[in-house]
């Protein structure tokens, strides 16, 4: 066992990420996944990035993680995970951090475990990658695991394959998996997208609970600003490879100041809404990653934009209170960002029209 | 189930290789016994063939007949040299199933860590020159290469035997008295297999390649690799298994082109194996002989299908699971 897990304990954040582009080169030409992303990330901490499909997020925790195919690929900025510098290590070199300190939980349990293993080996060779212990003991381990995330009869499952678990089992046995080898970040890639509703808020539980025991690290990354706002201590909004807005959850539910932020809430259906009414949505579709517009990049689809936000792009701004920036010309709840919606208002926007049509509802 | 499928496919293969002859034009007599026929002397043998055929009487019954005789082990013989096919059988069977096992084993010893190594390095120029070099081989026909081997590792530099067979473990098997000593065996069938399996490399290879690529975009490769586990382990363990059902279905279909193949070695090397003796009756026109060993031929090809069948369970348990829940 190296003595990495117990070294002089490095007094910095865990994580920190700056600057951090992530670039494909396609036939097309380049595509800008992440464009230039920042942020820290202290132990025992939970953030959590959120944005639509091909907003970056995935790609951003594979960057991180070192986990792209390389053909193509390219990556810069820096990566410091406990002081060192990540971003261009190679894969072999990689090896020392994947499983042991960092791992990661991926979207779609049906296809995330190797259908001809069985589930026993699938964990096991993942404790015996990391920690010295013989097949006995490997496998008690790998049974206690599947006990602290709640399978039931863990020693019958261990000798199962993949296809004879449901979903939410299979999810379970991908987060014994990752919390193996007693990693210090987890990356939990839309971790419950695929799971019925029902099981969701488990599979949630169960993450959080073990990361407040194993006092590790979360970047959990979501679709879904529901899923963030109880769990996480801060909230990243990313939009087109960038982050829009970053606050401290509380923050940013109260005081949110980028109208996409906005619009992802009010596309999220409230309980307290009456049935059969329209869902708000947002109009249009994240901008091409090739040849993105020149100024903000939610500009065609914000209910707040004018002729400044088409050519200048807005830079991450802090707001008053601490830990809290954000990219707008117009912030919402700002009286420049309440003229300007007054403004498309008058002119009849469709995307201030839905963001109108949405709030009405809500009160 | 699949015993079913397993008897009516050799149930037509028989039923076939029984209207082949009786197919041909001409009096079966003239086709079996083209020599003999004028000669007095001879006169009781065509009666013999006559009644082992049952030429006289109707069609019905001399198929029946033969059905009845082939499920008793009685597969006729060669009229000319009077050899029953058994006979031929047991000398001639272990010699094939050897070379054909051997060939079989060879090519994919050579063509899976190729095929594993080409899909790793997919596209490098590493890929490009063994996937070249393994064209290069399909294009040769097997007649070339085992001509050239048999002449420059044989005749010339004398490393190995250019010709011949000696028995090795499966002969004693089927004829006790067919002993040989095992390293002359090997020696003797290292060109012939590699004779036979080198078409075929380039085959599983590419095959494997190709599922091995699909499988390594796969999500539970990218889950092995974030579990910071060996390449190495990674592509055997985890990639090669799942990629391997078309790799198996193709190797077990290909041991009709080998039998094919067999043919052609057999008679380059001068292996008294199935091939040679096929080659021997089709001369001689000894179309029961004929039809009998093509018989059993079409019989192995059958069964090593069936064993496929039963591998695929082994290597995926979905398929497994979801037989056992039929």
């Amino acid at each position: 066992m190296t003595d990495a897990r117990f070294a002089a304990e490095y007094e910095g954040p865990l994580l920190e990420v700056s600057d951090v582009k992530t670039y494909f080169e396609t036939d097309r030409g380049l595509v800008r996944s992440v464009d230039g992303v920042s942020f820290t990330l202290e132990r025992g901490k939970t953030i959590g990035i959120v944005g639509e499909s091909g907003c970056g997020k995935t790609v951003l925790s594979r960057s991180i993680m070192g986990l792209l195919p390389r053909r193509g690929l390219v990556r810069q900025g820096s990566i410091r995970f406990e002081g060192n510098e990540l971003i261009h290590l190679t894969p072999k070199e990689m090896r020392a951090y994947w499983g042991s300190q960092l791992a990661m939980i991926f979207q779609d349990p049906m296809t995330s475990l190797n259908p001809v293993m069985k589930i026993g080996k699938q964990i096991t060779e993942s404790i015996r990658e990391h920690l010295d212990v013989d097949k006995d003991f490997a496998y008690e381990l790998a049974e206690n695991l599947l006990r602290s995330v709640r399978i039931p009869e863990p020693a019958r499952r261990l000798r199962e394959y993949p296809h004879q678990l449901s979903g939410g089992m299979r999810q379970r046995v991908c987060i014994a998996v990752a919390l193996a080898a007693g990693p210090k970040l987890l990356f939990a890639d839309e971790p419950t997208t695929a799971l019925d509703v029902t099981v969701q808020a488990q599979v949630l539980d169960l993450m959080a609970q073990q990361q407040s025991e194993r006092f590790m690290a979360m970047v959990l990354i979501t679709h879904d600003l529901g899923v963030v706002a109880g769990r996480a201590d801060e909230i990243a909004v990313m939009y087109a490879g960038r982050i829009v807005e970053k606050a401290p959850t509380s923050v940013l539910f109260r005081d949110m100041k980028m109208p996409y932020t906005q619009a992802l809430l009010s596309s999220i259906p409230k309980l307290a809404d009456e049935s059969h009414v329209r869902l708000a949505t947002i109009p249009g579709r994240p901008p091409d990653l090739v040849n993105p517009p020149k100024g903000c990049k939610f500009a065609p689809r914000c209910a707040y934009v004018q002729d400044r936000c088409k050519e200048e792009e807005p830079p991450l701004t802090p707001s008053t209170s601490p830990g809290h920036e954000f990219r707008c010309w117009f912030p919402v709840g700002t009286p420049e960002g309440e003229a300007a919606l007054e403004r498309n208002k008058q002119k009849g926007l469709r995307a201030t029209e839905a963001l109108v049509a949405a709030d009405t509802v809500e009160t | 189930m699949r015993v079913v499928q397993f008897v009516v496919v050799l149930w037509l293969v028989a039923t076939f290789t029984f209207a082949l002859i009786r197919i041909i034009p001409g009096d079966p007599i003239d086709i079996l016994l083209p020599t003999q026929k004028s000669n007095l002397q001879a006169k009781a043998k065509v009666k013999e063939v006559k009644e082992d055929l049952g030429l006289d009487k109707s069609i019905f019954t001399q198929y029946v007949n033969y059905l009845g005789d082939v499920v008793t082990g009685d597969l006729g013989k060669d009229y000319g040299s009077g050899r029953p096919v058994t006979d031929i059988l047991k000398k001639a069977l272990p010699v094939s199933l050897q070379l054909m096992l051997y060939a079989q084993i060879l090519a994919l010893a050579i063509a899976i860590p190729l095929g594993v190594f080409t899909a790793y390095r997919a596209g490098t120029r590493a890929d490009r020159a063994l996937n070249a070099t393994a064209f290069g081989f399909l294009a040769m026909p097997n007649f070339v290469l085992g001509l050239l081997l048999s002449f420059i590792i044989g005749a010339e530099l004398k490393w190995l035997p250019s010709v011949g067979y000696t028995p090795g473990w499966l002969d004693p098997i089927f004829d006790s008295s067919r002993t040989g000593n095992f390293g002359d065996h090997i020696q003797s069938m290292i060109l012939p297999s590699l004779t036979l399996a080198v078409g075929q490399i380039a085959v599983y290879m590419r095959l494997l390649r190709s599922d091995m690529i699909a499988t390594l975009q796969e999500n539970f490769i990218t889950m092995a690799r974030s579990k910071g586990l060996s390449d190495r382990r990674i592509l055997w363990r985890h990639a090669l298994r799942p990629s391997s059902i078309t790799l198996l279905t193709v190797a077990g279909l290909n041991v009709g082109t080998l039998i094919g193949g067999a043919v052609v070695v057999e008679v380059i090397f001068n292996m008294g194996g199935m091939g040679k003796a096929i080659v021997i009756e089709l001369n001689e026109k000894q179309y029961v002989a004929l039809q009998s060993l093509i018989l059993v031929m079409a019989a192995l090809f059958v069964l090593v299908n069936f064993l496929v069948d039963v591998l695929y369970a082994i290597v995926d348990p979905r398929i497994r699971h979801a037989r056992a829940a039929h």
